[in-house]
This record gives structure tokens, C-alpha cells and sequence, in this order.
């Protein structure tokens, strides 16, 4: 993203580089590498462990209980096990300089210079199978997912970054309470609530299976919501279409439970996928204001979808049948 | 359900995303409130090809991947925008919150 990097910025990547290369036993041959330096995490390797600062503003209760979920047996295989830090008595999380840190074993990312080798199958199933893990084995109550809290702050910073572009806020105020973060969402399964294609890696790397990662959205939620940012690229003319319907196959065949097993899946993606559409376009907005130049290709084609969005209605709800028995005169 | 001009059966089907029945027997056509602007709509912007003729709405399967009404002009069914964006240009979104 380009943002500089501050002495605090380096003074944490060095801490964080440090609790990894200490965990992982290999200090020596263990030159912390930055994955990933930005507002919301800084993430560093150090040997085959890497450290992740969250968020600043992160709740560490909530984060802890999201750590516990990764790290229960049922996710085994779907997300990726956190590991515990050195010297903090098995503890999943600490804070080192102001910051929420957890550790990670190491996973091979999607090759971003290769989108073509996107795991869109492996990415359906995995989701079908985070859908159908039973909360009430899980340790908590887990957290809500955090999915529409997230869509309605992509609103606040467009807003706070200039006057807002009408059709995003059109199409915003058209979302169900849910969608934006109002009111409790209409299901209640375990939701990743951040999915895109750097959500997923191999463990081990370089080749072991894929799974997903990042629980900083990960809680109890609507489960149309992991499918609706790839339904929204759909809609949008962006994603392919045998790409999404390897994703949407993948999920169905896995029994994932957001959508009726076969069928127009959009009368219960509609919502969500609508809410991804509005939060896209208001984080592209943003960004474009604030380094002062136009939105590209990409971004534009999601604003023009938020004005179609703004002229057709949103009326359906996910999990109901969407058509109700009638009553005929 | 049943036709309510003839009583014949009514069978349902989606056109992108817009649910339709209509009866086997009058072929006549259903729509919910809502549902005949939608189509207009859709007809307006998508120049797709009509609605399957009347009787053999099953022998004209709904498209491989449906789409919500407000999907892109042909998004998703013929290429649409991905004829002007290639890959490339919307790969950075594929990692993007």
C-alpha cells in the first residue's frame, strides 16, 4: 500500500522477527523477512515461523477466543493452527509494543503474479467445511463474525476521506440492517468473514494442502457472507465464470450449507453479495481519494455494479425459501 | 399450484434470478409483484434472448451460472467485462479485503 514505514513500524517488525525466529529453534539461518506491512498487520518470518501484529484497536479477549477456535482439533485442515509463544505458558496471543501478536507455522500464499493458479475449488470446499463445524463443540461462545462490521467501517473511511460516492451510499442504505452491522445476522454458523484469494496457503509449504487463514474476521455469522465477495467479482464481469462455478460446485459438493444444495443460488447470496459490492467500492473510493488518483478498471467495474445494485431492490433474506407458499385469489 | 385461469399445473422456473411460473396447460405466465419490472429491466439491458417459449421451459435449462439482476451486461455469461479487463488488471483485487 505504500505507507511508510515509521521507527515504530521497524522497531516491530524487529520484535516480531525476533519471536519467530526464536520460536521456530532456528535462529541462526533465520533472517526475519516482512510478508506484509500494513495498517491493519505486520506480518514477519522468522525461520519456519512467522508473527503477525493485528490491528492496532484489536480486542485481545476476542482475539484470544478466535486463536482457541483455529487451534481446536475440528479446524484441523480447514485453518491453519496457530502455534503457541514461547515462554507464555501455551498462550496463543501476547502484546509486544502497543500490538495483538500471534504466531504461525509457515504456508506457501497463491502465486499473485499467477492468478490463473488460484485455488478457487480447494477454497469452496474448505469454506463448506468451516460452515459445518458444530459451535456448540467449539470454545468461547466464539466471537460474531465480523464481516458486516468490517463493510460498514470500508463506508466510514469513504466517508471520512471525502463526500462519499452516491451510488455506494445508495446501495448501502438498500442492504438489510444485517448486511451493514445493525442487527444480529439471520444465521448463526462458523464464518471465516474476510475471504479472498490471500486467505489461503499451503501448509506445510511449499506443497502440503491448502487451507485458510487470517481469524481476525472469524466468529459466528451468515455463511453467504464467505461466499459473496467471489459472487460479487461474478456479478461484477470480473471473476471467470468456470471459476466461479468451481468455487460454488466445490462448496455444494462439500455440503456447505449457505446455499440449497442445487438451484439459483442468488436469491440467498443477494444480500451479502450486494453488502461486498458496497464495501469494495467504498475501500477503492477511499484509497483513490487518498493518493489522489482515478479508480482503475477493476474498481470502476465494482462502482458501476453498486449503481445497478441501487436500482433493484433488495427483498430476500438468506436461509429462507425464497418462495413462500402463496396465496392465490 | 395451479393456474388461476385454466387450473393447470404451474411450473417454476428462473430466469436470472427473476422466479417464473407458468401453466402447462394455457401457458400462460405468473409474475410476482415486482418481478415483471425486473425482467423489463433485464430484458433492457442484457439483450438476451427471450424467455423460453411457451410449454417447453424445461427443454431451455436456465444459464450455466444464473445471476443476479444487477449483475455487469452479460457479466459472467460471455465474457462481458473481462474482454476489457484482463486478468491482470483485477488480479490485485483477488487479495484484497
Amino acid at each position: 500500500m505504500g505507507e511508510k514505514v515509521t521507527s515504530s513500524g521497524a522497531a516491530l517488525t524487529h520484535a516480531l522477527g525476533a519471536v519467530a525466529a526464536a520460536a521456530s529453534r532456528v535462529p541462526g539461518q533465520a533472517r526475519p523477512a516482512v510478508l506484509a506491512e500494513r495498517p491493519d498487520a505486520t506480518v514477519v518470518r522468522g525461520g519456519r515461523l512467522v508473527a503477525k501484529a493485528h490491528a492496532p484497536g484489536t480486542d485481545p479477549g476476542e482475539l484470544a477466543l478466535r486463536l482457541r477456535v483455529a487451534a481446536h482439533p475440528l479446524l484441523v485442515g480447514v485453518l491453519l493452527s496457530p502455534a503457541p509463544l514461547p515462554d507464555h505458558g501455551g498462550a496463543l496471543s501476547t502484546v509486544l509494543l502497543g500490538r495483538s501478536v500471534s504466531l504461525w507455522p509457515l504456508g506457501e500464499p497463491v502465486d499473485r503474479d499467477d492468478p490463473d493458479s488460484a485455488p478457487w475449488a480447494e477454497a469452496g470446499a474448505l469454506l463448506a467445511r468451516l460452515h459445518t463445524v458444530p459451535p456448540a463443540r467449539l470454545p468461547g461462545p466464539p466471537p460474531r463474525m465480523r464481516g458486516p462490521v468490517s463493510a460498514a467501517r470500508a463506508v466510514a473511511r469513504m466517508l471520512a476521506a471525502g463526500p462519499g460516492d452516491p451510488a455506494v451510499l445508495a446501495a448501502w442504505h438498500g442492504l438489510p440492517p444485517w448486511a451493514r452491522g445493525e442487527a444480529p445476522q439471520p444465521r448463526q454458523m462458523l464464518c471465516h468473514g474476510d475471504l479472498h484469494m490471500g486467505q489461503l496457503v499451503r501448509h506445510p509449504a511449499p506443497d502440503g494442502p491448502w487451507c485458510l487463514i487470517d481469524v481476525d474476521d472469524l466468529g459466528l455469522g451468515e455463511p453467504t457472507w464467505d461466499l459473496a465477495r467471489p459472487a460479487m467479482w461474478f456479478a461484477a464481469g470480473l471473476l471467470d465464470p468456470a471459476d466461479w462455478g468451481r468455487f460454488l460446485g466445490a462448496y455444494r459438493a462439500g455440503g456447505g450449507p449457505a446455499v440449497p444444495a442445487d438451484g439459483d443460488p442468488w436469491p440467498h447470496l443477494d444480500a451479502a453479495a450486494r453488502a461486498l459490492a458496497v464495501q469494495t467500492a467504498a475501500t477503492a473510493v477511499a484509497k483513490a481519494a487518498q493518493e489522489g488518483r482515478a479508480l482503475d478498471g477493476a474498481e470502476q467495474s465494482v462502482l458501476d455494479t453498486c449503481r445497478r445494485i441501487a436500482e433493484v431492490k433488495c427483498s430476500s433474506t438468506p436461509g429462507d425459501d425464497p418462495r413462500p407458499a402463496r396465496t392465490r385469489r | 399450484m395451479l393456474c388461476p385461469k385454466c387450473h393447470g399445473p404451474m411450473q417454476t422456473f428462473t430466469r436470472s434470478g427473476v422466479q417464473i411460473e407458468q401453466c402447462g396447460n394455457c401457458r400462460g405466465i405468473f409474475l410476482d409483484y415486482g418481478e415483471l419490472e425486473a425482467l423489463t429491466r433485464m430484458e433492457s439491458q442484457y439483450a438476451q434472448p427471450a424467455p423460453p417459449p411457451p410449454g417447453y421451459p424445461q427443454a431451455y435449462p436456465q444459464q450455466q451460472h444464473a445471476a443476479p439482476a444487477w449483475g455487469a451486461p452479460h457479466g459472467g455469461h460471455h465474457g462481458g467485462h473481462r474482454g476489457h479487463h484482463k486478468q491482470q488488471s483485477w488480479a490485485h483485487m483477488l487479495f484484497s479485503s
